[in-house]
């Protein structure tokens, strides 16, 4: 392979790398938060009725909402998640200690 | 033929000890006030062999001894005193419409808070003294108090004074209803919560006598006799529906709403655990 075509193929190479990575970390659109939001908004619904919200949950869905309004999406996409998954591990939690809080009762 | 017996009498078996666990279990799983009440008593009395039952009353002032003198000195002059005057002044002053909370309760409200809170009956539901005093407000034209602080405080302040020394006498009458809020009351005081995953029993039975940071946590035996308190914390008093929520919020857990059925059942609950032991509101804490 000759010197300049070993360039043009790195260059492809990179250009490509570059491309992908791109295409990886593409911006988040207000329709994605909006999906983000309403699936953690959903699930933390369903802790309202088990009556076993956090109080975390309500602090970073507020903090999705202030990215949102400042128009940075990766970040209120990003909070959205982590209260969604906030909101499911309290749901977890009333779940699962609908039997396991006998195991600490003084008996 | 040998392994069609076998198979038959590994069933039977298997049936006679389904039917034979299935009275077992449910009876395990009926509520029994007066069993869980006398072993939560001995849990605490054992854990701490030193304290009298009536000195649990005292929360972490009982705790040890230099916080029980920081206590003594504290009662010359009572941090709850200027609520303590207030409530007594609410309490004597009639309504618009001439009638005053004496008249809502039994014995003209003194001397009655070990009564509550009881199981109404009629509502099927647990009343709370906080509740009933709203509750005459509202009856008489008045707007409710918030159930946290301040008025609501003073009042309760005033009750339980008047019933110092008076041991908590809860009943549960033979209602299902009521055996079912005893029971909820108990599912909730057990049950973790909030995102650092903690029931109330993680403190105030697991760890009572220890720092949570600078405070020393209560035990839950008798935890609810000195209520209402003044709370160097809160830079105030506060009353039972105050110490639930927070707890609740300091675990990263959304409160529930003062004096809903949960809280309700819980007080009921924690009140009963603590029968025999006196009335010692309003107390103090750090």
């Amino acid at each position: 392979m000759s010197n300049k075509m070993l360039q043009s193929t790195r260059a492809l190479a990179a250009a490509l790398l570059i491309a992908g990575a791109t295409s990886a970390l593409a911006a988040s659109s207000e329709a994605d938060f909006k999906a983000a939001y309403a699936a953690a908004e959903a699930a933390n619904k369903e802790a309202a009725a088990l009556r076993n919200q956090w109080t975390t949950t309500a602090t970073t869905l507020a903090n999705a909402k202030k990215s949102a309004d400042k128009g940075d999406f990766d970040a209120a996409v990003a909070s959205s998640k982590e209260a969604e998954a906030l909101a499911k591990a309290s749901i977890h939690q009333a779940t699962s200690e609908k039997e396991a809080w006998k195991a600490l009762e003084i008996r | 033929m040998r392994s069609a017996i076998q198979l038959a009498s590994a069933a039977l078996a298997l049936a006679a000890l389904t039917f034979g666990a299935t009275p077992f279990a449910a009876a395990a799983d009926t509520p029994d006030p007066v069993a869980d009440a006398k072993a939560f008593q001995k849990f605490f009395t054992e854990k701490f062999p030193k304290l009298k039952l009536d000195d649990f009353v005292n929360g972490p002032y009982s705790m040890n001894e230099d916080m029980h003198r920081q206590w003594e000195e504290k009662e010359q002059f009572p941090p709850y005193d200027f609520s303590l005057d207030l409530g007594k002044e609410m309490f004597s002053k009639p309504f618009k419409n001439g009638k005053s909370y004496a008249d809502c309760f039994a014995n003209q409200g003194i001397g009655i808070r070990q009564n509550y809170p009881f199981f109404d009956e009629k509502e099927g539901k647990v009343v709370t003294l906080e509740l009933a005093l709203n509750r005459c407000r509202e009856a008489n034209g008045e707007t409710p108090f918030s159930y946290v602080k301040d008025d609501m405080a003073a009042l309760t302040a005033y009750m339980a004074f008047t019933s110092r020394g008076k041991p908590f006498d809860i009943k549960i009458p033979a209602d299902p209803r009521a055996l079912e809020a005893y029971q909820n009351g108990k599912r909730y005081f057990y049950t973790r919560r909030g995102q650092l995953n903690f029931s109330c029993a993680s403190c105030h039975v697991q760890n009572p006598g220890e720092r949570i940071r600078a405070e020393v946590l209560a035990p839950a035996l008798g935890i609810l006799n000195a209520m209402p308190i003044y709370r160097s914390e809160w830079g105030g008093m506060g009353t039972i529906s105050r110490r639930f929520t927070t707890c609740n919020s300091q675990i990263r857990g959304v409160p529930l709403e003062p004096q809903s059925d949960e809280y309700r059942d819980l007080e009921y609950y924690l009140s009963y655990v603590s029968n025999g032991l006196p009335i010692s509101g309003p107390g103090a804490r750090p």
